[in-house]
């Protein structure tokens, strides 16, 4: 458990933590006070790890959504303490409104916003250069390649935000925040600051604001001339040099031992990546030849430096990296991360040397993965999704007019795919659905005549989904809405969120119900638990009927949440092969082919169904769908 | 010894690689080894295919990403995510760790695509690598007591195998600091069981 040891680790203890366990423990030595975040991967460990501070050292909070979260931290940075707020990529642009407005006034204690992107996508449904937003917001950015330079350039983010008197961004990437280093500890803060905001002072938001803004980042770009975090490797002077910034250093470190040129290619290492360190990167680009860019999704460096190639005199340089194409994955330039591989390749070009890879022959590969099954998403056994799933793809059928879904983000994604029985027709971000639906419902009069309904989960209810109901209501739109309630924010870690009444700390705090908020809206809210799935889809196909906006709120406790609280299985669930009508049941073996839990497998010797009772979650779901009643479901005592 | 040394520990989402990647780390730098470990656990919940890739050098830091051919131990939870990374980053010298047990993805089970006859699969893994150990973890976990054990299963038979040059009683210390007290036992045992079944395997 790295939480532990990056909270209760003694300074001088060398200790394995991921990135985000590292930087929460610099922002713990730095003496952070306020901490903040709505949780996405791959984030979220930052939060969970400060959470773990005794609370009479830190306020810790799970934020209804990053907007409202990053304005908290502001206000503690107003009252003079250290606060960092956390957030995935995509959640900068919901807090990109208060950001770009509080930057003008600037703060005070040391606000750190540590954003961290996700590069091909590993749980996210897009892949986001945060970058591009810290420049347009005006707002510094600082990049670590390791594990151990996560935690130093944490604390020293809070020192950089008190210099200039504005916010510092910390841009992690998933191979930093989920990478585990060694990371010795440091002392913490021993001063403690009291909360203050004294009469008198004030932080306001005005267009003449932006030139505090911009002398700000001037500010900065001095700063970050004499910063430690940008170094060069290897030789003085090399007609090759690599800028690279992230774990990028690593794999280009990698790189060019496996090409044997230690000592022919230099390294230009960018921590400081908005605003670039002007003059340290000229000092580099002068007598070069060959410059090759690696750093992750974008070419923000790579635009950056040909910026200040071309205002100033320096001589011929080319430039291999996303813009010219060179720098490159399976997935062409600017798309999925960055590896060793793709800078092996490009410096072998600029080099003209020939590079063979250790491996096998392409028809060694190619035959043999042919025969390998990809391995697609599924939703937990037991998982309340499936059934919820299960119960509107009946109901839409049930009511015959094809009705249009528009999905939202969550586990519940999965709804787009297979394993959730492709029923989303949209899905983009959180709290779309409500908007999309209501736009749709006002099509009518120009010849749409499908009906809507939107999927989204409990905790996207209360960060972004609210509005598009209101707006529903106001507008006279007619869709139905399907909240999704597991009692917690599953899909990045199952933290709590104001429907589960539980704090950061454990705690109990007041728990604001979905159906409560709904109804005060003034819209019919009606609640059925998707296990009971036969009256489920009943609720969903009479309701879809009723004009205006409806919610249905289909509850039912995340599936592993459940385990991990009751131990035991509540029901032990087999097959009746005697039963079971085995390939002709369903449109062929309505089970396993059809339904699609992980639990129901088959068993080819006697061709007929059977439950995989490691796996099998003891939901009993399964039996009350199978058609020939072969799926038995028993109490179990305890 | 080679350096560095380049492991990939993978399987699917709740089969328990991040226990046993946090375990191999820790085993590595009480030995004085420089170590990363890169994880893709994202959507692991989601029963997806995860791995870890861990770097072990005495000589420098490692980024988290293994270059293509440079793996040198795969620890398969999975035979068919075995595979795919002997594939994928593995050469005629890896070296594989594999428990046959499979697991199916919802598209086999659906009915979408075939799963390949166990024996087909393991015998190809064996002609492209140096040496596959098939360890029948799940089945030895189950005889331990439990089923959730077959990751410190597979441990014990990496450690019995020799393929790392960490001993024996520091896997065991390891193990002592991270397992909860209660189920230290147990996982004691099972390491116990994967290290003598990985020694006994005839290599010849
Ligand atoms: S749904 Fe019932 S009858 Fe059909 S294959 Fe499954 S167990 Fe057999
Ligand atoms: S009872 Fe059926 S649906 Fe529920 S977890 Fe077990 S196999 Fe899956």
């Amino acid at each position: 458990m790295g939480w532990k040891d990056a909270i209760e680790g003694k300074p001088g203890d060398l200790v394995l933590l991921n990135g985000n366990e590292a930087i929460a423990r610099g922002a713990y030595e730095a003496g952070v006070r306020y901490a903040s975040s709505y949780p996405g991967s791959p984030s979220s460990e930052i939060t969970e790890t400060l959470s773990r501070v005794p609370a009479s050292d830190l306020y810790a909070e799970w934020s209804v959504n990053e907007i409202v979260s990053l304005e908290g931290a502001t206000a503690a940075s107003f009252a003079g303490l250290r606060a960092m707020c956390t957030m995935k990529a995509d959640g900068l642009n919901v807090a990109f409104d208060f950001l770009t407005s509080m930057n003008l006034g600037g703060c005070k204690g040391g606000l750190v916003l540590t954003v961290a992107d996700d590069p091909q996508g590993h749980s996210s449904v897009k892949e986001y250069d945060s970058r591009y937003l810290a420049k347009s917001a005006m707002v510094p950015v600082l990049e670590p390649s390791t594990v151990k330079e996560a935690r130093e350039m944490a604390i020293k983010a809070f020192d950089i935000s008190e210099q200039i008197k504005g916010p510092v961004l910390l841009r992690s990437v998933t191979r930093v925040s989920h990478s585990r280093g060694l990371v010795r500890l440091g002392a913490l803060a021993q001063e403690r600051k009291k909360a203050e905001f004294p009469v008198g002072q004030r932080f306001l938001t005005k267009t003449l604001f932006h030139m505090k803004a911009r002398d700000r980042l001037i500010q900065a770009a001095i700063i970050f001339e004499e910063c430690k975090f940008n170094y060069t490797e290897g030789p003085d002077r090399a007609d090759t040099v690599i800028f690279c910034c992230g774990t990028s250093l690593l794999y280009a470190r990698e790189a060019i031992n496996i090409l044997g040129l230690q000592g022919k290619i230099k390294l230009v290492k960018i921590g400081t990546t908005f605003p670039l360190p002007e003059r340290f990167i000229l000092s580099n680009l002068q007598g070069v030849k060959n410059v090759i860019f690696a750093e992750e999704i974008r070419s923000f460096i790579e635009e950056g430096v040909m910026l200040i190639y071309a205002r100033h005199n320096i001589g011929n340089i080319r430039f291999y990296g996303k813009i010219s194409g060179d720098i490159s994955g399976v997935r062409g330039p600017f798309c999925g991360e960055m590896n060793p591989d793709i800078i092996i390749k490009a410096i072998a070009r600029v080099k003209r040397i020939q590079y063979e890879a250790p491996g096998y022959s392409p028809e060694t590969i190619v035959e043999f993965s042919t025969m390998l099954p990809p391995r697609e998403y599924a939703m937990c056994p037991g998982c309340p999704h499936r059934a919820s799933f299960w119960a509107v793809k009946t109901a839409i059928a049930v009511d015959s007019r094809d009705c249009i879904v528009a999905g939202d983000i969550g586990c519940y994604c999965l709804g787009a795919w297979d394993t959730g029985y492709n029923l989303f027709d949209s899905l983009h971000c959180m709290g779309a659905g409500p908007g999309i639906a209501s736009g749709l419902s006002k099509l009518e009069k120009f010849g749409l005549k499908r009906p809507t309904l939107t999927i989204v989960g409990d905790s996207t209810f209360y960060h972004a989904v609210i509005p598009g109901l209101i707006n529903g209501r106001y507008s006279g739109s007619d869709f139905l809405c399907i909240v999704l309630d597991n009692s917690v924010t599953a899909m990045t870690g199952h933290q709590p969120h104001p429907g589960s009444g539980i704090s950061n700390h454990g705690r109990s705090t007041t728990a604001i119900p979905i159906e409560e908020i709904v109804r005060g809206l003034g819209i019919p809210c009606a609640i059925t638990d998707p296990f009971e799935n036969d009256k489920t889809a009943e609720t969903i196909s009479s309701t879809l009927r009723e004009p205006g906006v409806k919610v249905l709120i289909l509850r039912r406790e995340c599936a592993l949440v459940a385990a991990r609280k009751h131990q035991h299985k509540k029901q032990r669930v087999y097959v009746d092969q005697s039963l079971c009508r085995g390939e002709s049941c369903g449109c062929g073996r309505f089970c396993t082919s059809v339904w699609g839990c992980p639990g129901n497998i088959w068993d080819p010797v006697a061709g007929k169904a059977v439950i995989d009772e490691a796996v099998c979650a003891g939901c009993g779901v399964c039996a009350t769908l199978c058609p020939a009643g072969a799926i038995i479901a028993e109490e179990v005592d305890k | 010894m080679k350096d560095p040394i380049n492991m990939v520990i993978t399987g699917v989402g709740g089969q328990g690689n991040i226990l046993v990647s946090e375990i191999l780390a820790k085993a590595a730098s009480v030995e004085g080894f420089r170590v990363t470990v890169g994880e893709s656990y994202g959507m692991s919940q989601r029963g997806g295919s995860v791995s870890s890739h861990i770097r072990l050098s005495r000589n420098c830091l490692y980024g988290p990403i293994i270059p293509a051919g440079h793996v040198d131990i795969i620890v398969g939870f999975e035979p068919v995510e075995a595979a795919r990374i002997a594939l994928e980053l593995g050469s005629p010298n890896v070296k594989i760790i594999v428990n046959p047990r499979p697991v199916f993805p919802v598209h086999v089970l659906m009915g979408k695509c075939e799963y390949p006859p166990i024996e087909d699969l393991l015998d190809k893994i064996k002609g492209i690598t140096a040496q596959t150990l098939i360890i029948e973890s799940t089945v030895l976990a189950a005889q331990v007591g439990d089923p959730v054990v077959q990751n410190i299963i597979m441990v014990g038979a990496l450690a019995g195998s020799g393929y790392m040059p960490i001993p024996r009683e520091t896997f065991e210390e390891i193990i002592t600091r991270v397992v909860p007290q209660k189920a230290l036992e147990l996982n004691q045992k099972a390491f116990k069981i994967g290290f003598e079944t990985a020694q006994n395997i005839n290599r010849s």
